[in-house]
């Protein structure tokens, strides 16, 4: 290969400098993206892009990069959407971010500085009058009729900005607003604060008004705030994410901070999330291990028949046999969930006509799992009977010659030759199918949700959830998001996941080599 | 010829029988709910075979509003063709970004020679353990992010979803590699000694003898695109945003239960993955044993 390598290194054809300048303009934008995130605070992620660039633009100007320059989208793709969201995952579960505690500190003490409250004074009614692209505002007072203010004329604002107002007696010019009108306009009007000639000023307090408002907070050192009514000082603390004052009340919306191990000592210690844990943790394993077990059993049996011989039209029994594997997963996941509905479900209209019996597959918990298990066997063996098709045609026939002459039965022949034959390439794939069951969040999202419910459990948690859907619901659920005590879960499940991966890597060495 | 025992016949009808049965167990989900859809109303219960056939369900399948005898319409429940052409083209754009990047990066993998290469090939075969479903909330977080520098690449829009499916290379780099190397390397060899670059190379000698594999990875990767619910239940949130998988879920809401609508959808639109998957069944059966077993 060095032949190729080197063909690739000639320079000075003017190709290079085209791709030089195209890879210069990239950067250039990409670095101004990583200055603007950079200064809005989020440091991981411009880290992250600078990080890209750099090795990025070595890779496609270096000669020694050449090599990569094939794998490095690649790679790129897997760090940024794999690699990069695990970091960034055990990051988070050293955090309290949660929808409670969502912004970053500076961004809670804006919204703290923003606050206003009313303060005495004399507050005006105002009409808008509009003039091409300008608008102005007419206040008329409210405790002297007479009195009329008109405002300096003013666009369209994006920031807070400060417009003077004089007295007069004549109205501005162009068309008055509809109130309509004049809602639409609010956004603007907010953004307000109006200057009278007597030094006061004012700012919009309803739809129809303009009153004097003042801050209420004013910033103090290191980050407290200063409540400008009575004194009190607000300061931010930095275990909890509040803002607490003087009497050590909370101040919400609160702001992420690093908690340290909290979130995991919560699974360990509250009785709310450990209990339930614990009971998700073993059924997870009890539902990994089985539902390999059954469509490896179903799989192998309807390979074993498929394949043989004296059965005939075998590729229409394996083209129907497939069929599940076939339709997409989502599909029929929710036909079974239809089709298992405890009053209009087809299945429990059979059973009731059969046998009398309407089983509640949705609030039963043992009945629940029963139904998973049953869904995910028929999504499951075709791949199962697919990969054993594959194993059992590496067998050589003459081995089941020499057994038939020695009278062998069919069961003698499974457990004696093709078992023994398959099982070491087998492994990984059964390990690969464990894990794959381990995070099948979408069987159980869509099937039960979970359901039953769990009682006692602080979070939501269902005696059909796995370790995935109990992660995904604490995240994304209705009943607030806690992101930090799901990425804590999710930690411990990339810990889990890590040694069955491993385990995998160690049985596909052993057996392919 | 295998040795046959005497009593071959009668079991030959037994297995044949055994298979029938099974096979009508399989395919009940599926009889069921295409009698469904021929079903008047969702709630109303029947025989396998609708004893009176309607087409209500198919035509608000296909977004048409549904005139009953009595005059009253009822109007389409959700937009599923749009969720189906919001699916394909996300799949679509996602694939042939996955195929582009994996074909590029099995050639430097399985030719090429450079530092760390068996490193990298076992960090991914680690890393393809790992699915996008357990870092959700970084993922959610990462285009909640980017949303406010690249309005089209954040939540609710499809390029986020399109984007975060490239997460799902590695197994496919590792399926193409397996095919390169199953191909002779002098005829490159042959090419490069006539001034061709590795590029040239790659791109006039590999690449054509590689079609079968490429289409293998386009099925495959277009197959999961198209069927992944969390990331794009994460992701999307707007009714004329999601994808079908997405979006399907809403049929069966305990609070709006819509059995024979759903069933129309699910039919439409299982339908043309399935037969696809079904045309495409020899090429992707070897496709994925051969990925299997190198793992």
């Amino acid at each position: 290969m060095k032949a190729i390598s080197s063909a690739g290194n000639r320079s000075g054809n003017p190709g290079r400098w085209v791709a030089l300048g195209l890879i210069a303009a990239i950067d250039l934008i990409l670095l101004y993206g990583v200055t603007m995130m950079y200064a809005s605070g989020e440091t991981p992620f411009a880290l992250l892009v600078l990080l890209i660039i750099t090795t990025g633009t070595w890779v496609f100007i270096s000669h020694k990069g050449y090599s990569y320059r094939y794998v490095y989208p690649a790679l790129l793709g897997v760090s940024v959407f794999i690699v990069f969201p695990l970091l960034y995952t055990v990051n988070v579960a050293f955090t309290n971010y949660s929808s409670s505690n969502l912004l970053p500190l500076e961004r809670v003490k804006a919204i703290h500085m923003a606050k206003t409250y009313r303060t005495p004074g004399e507050s005006y009614s105002f009409k808008a009058w509009q003039q091409g692209e300008n608008y102005q505002l007419l206040f008329i007072s409210n405790k002297d009729t007479d009195k009329h203010l008109i405002s300096a004329p003013f666009g369209e604002l994006t920031e807070p900005t400060e417009v003077n107002a004089r007295l007069s007696s004549e109205l501005p010019d162009g068309k008055e607003l509809a109130f309509r009108d004049t809602i639409q306009i609010r956004h603007i009007l907010k953004l307000l604060t109006i200057m009278l000639p007597d030094g006061g000023s004012l700012s919009m307090t309803s739809l129809r008004e303009f009153g004097p408002q003042t801050r209420i907070y004013d910033e103090g050192p290191n980050d407290t705030l200063i409540d400008s009514r009575n004194g009190d000082i607000l300061t931010p603390d930095m275990t909890t994410g509040y803002y607490v004052d003087n009497t050590g009340e909370q101040i919400g919306p609160g702001f992420t901070v690093f908690n340290g191990w909290d979130n995991f000592s919560r699974v360990i210690s509250d009785p709310g999330i450990q209990g339930p844990f614990l009971q998700i943790f073993t059924w997870t394993l009890t539902f990994s291990a089985l539902s390999v077990l059954f469509t490896l059993i179903i799989g192998l049996l309807m390979a074993c028949l498929v394949q043989w011989e004296p059965l005939k039209g075998n590729g229409v029994y394996r083209l129907l046999l497939i069929l599940p594997y076939a339709v997409p997963a989502f599909i029929s996941i929710l036909i079974f969930r239809g089709l298992f509905n405890q009053n209009f479900g087809e299945i429990n209209m059979l059973l009731n006509m059969l046998f009398g019996i309407q089983p509640e597959w949705f609030s039963n918990g043992f009945l629940a799992k029963t139904m998973v298990l049953i869904v995910n066997t028929w999504l499951g063996y075709p791949y199962m009977m697919i990969l054993s098709i594959g194993l059992l045609k590496s067998i050589p026939d003459d081995l089941y010659e020499a057994s038939a002459i020695d009278g062998a039965t069919p069961i003698q022949n499974l457990f004696k030759i093709t078992i023994p034959l398959i099982i070491k390439p087998l492994i990984p794939l059964l390990i690969a199918s464990f894990a794959f069951n381990f995070n099948n969040l979408v069987l159980i999202a869509l099937l039960t949700d979970g359901a039953p419910n769990i009682i006692g459990a602080t979070t939501p948690a269902g005696a059909t959830d796995l370790l995935v859907s109990y992660t995904f619901r604490i995240a994304f659920g209705q009943y607030g998001q806690d992101y930090g005590l799901a990425s804590a879960i999710a930690t411990f499940i990339f810990l889990m996941v890590g040694v069955i991966a491993w385990l995998n890597l160690k049985a596909t060495r052993r057996f392919t080599e | 010829m295998i040795v046959q025992p005497r009593n071959l016949k009668y079991r030959v009808w037994a297995t044949r029988i055994f298979m029938i049965l099974f096979l009508c167990l399989i395919m009940f989900p599926f009889l069921m709910i295409i009698s469904v859809s021929f079903r008047s109303g969702n709630f109303a219960t029947g025989d396998l075979i609708p004893s009176n056939p309607s087409l209500e369900h198919w035509y608000l399948a296909f977004g048409i509003p549904w005139e009953n005898p009595d005059g009253s319409v009822i109007q389409p429940p959700f937009p599923v063709m749009l969720w189906l052409w919001n699916s394909i083209k996300v799949s679509f754009v996602s694939t042939i970004l996955i195929l582009l990047l994996s074909t590029t990066g099995a050639y430097a993998f399985a030719r090429l020679r450079f530092k760390f290469k068996e490193h990298m090939l076992t960090a991914m075969m680690i890393l393809q353990m790992f699915p996008a479903v357990l870092a959700l909330v970084a993922i959610y977080s990462l285009f909640d992010r980017l949303g406010n520098y690249i309005p089209w690449l954040g939540l609710d829009s499809l390029g986020s979803v399109t984007v975060a499916y490239l997460g799902g290379l590695a197994l496919h780099i590792w399926l193409i590699k397996g095919y390169f190397e199953t191909i002779d390397q002098s005829l490159e060899e042959a090419a490069a000694i006539d001034g061709a670059t590795p590029w040239q190379a790659f791109r006039y000698v590999l690449l054509p003898l590689s079609v079968p594999i490429l289409a293998v990875v386009f099925i495959l990767a277009f197959i999961t695109s198209i069927a992944e619910y969390p990331v794009a239940s994460v992701l999307l949130q707007s009714m004329d945003n999601l994808t079908l998988a997405v979006g399907s879920r809403q049929y069966l809401n305990p609070q709006n239960y819509l059995w024979g609508d759903f069933a129309a959808a699910a039919v439409l639109s299982g339908l043309p993955i399935s037969i696809i998957f079904l045309l495409c069944q020899r090429w992707i059966v070897g496709g994925l044993t051969a990925g299997g077993v190198k793992g």
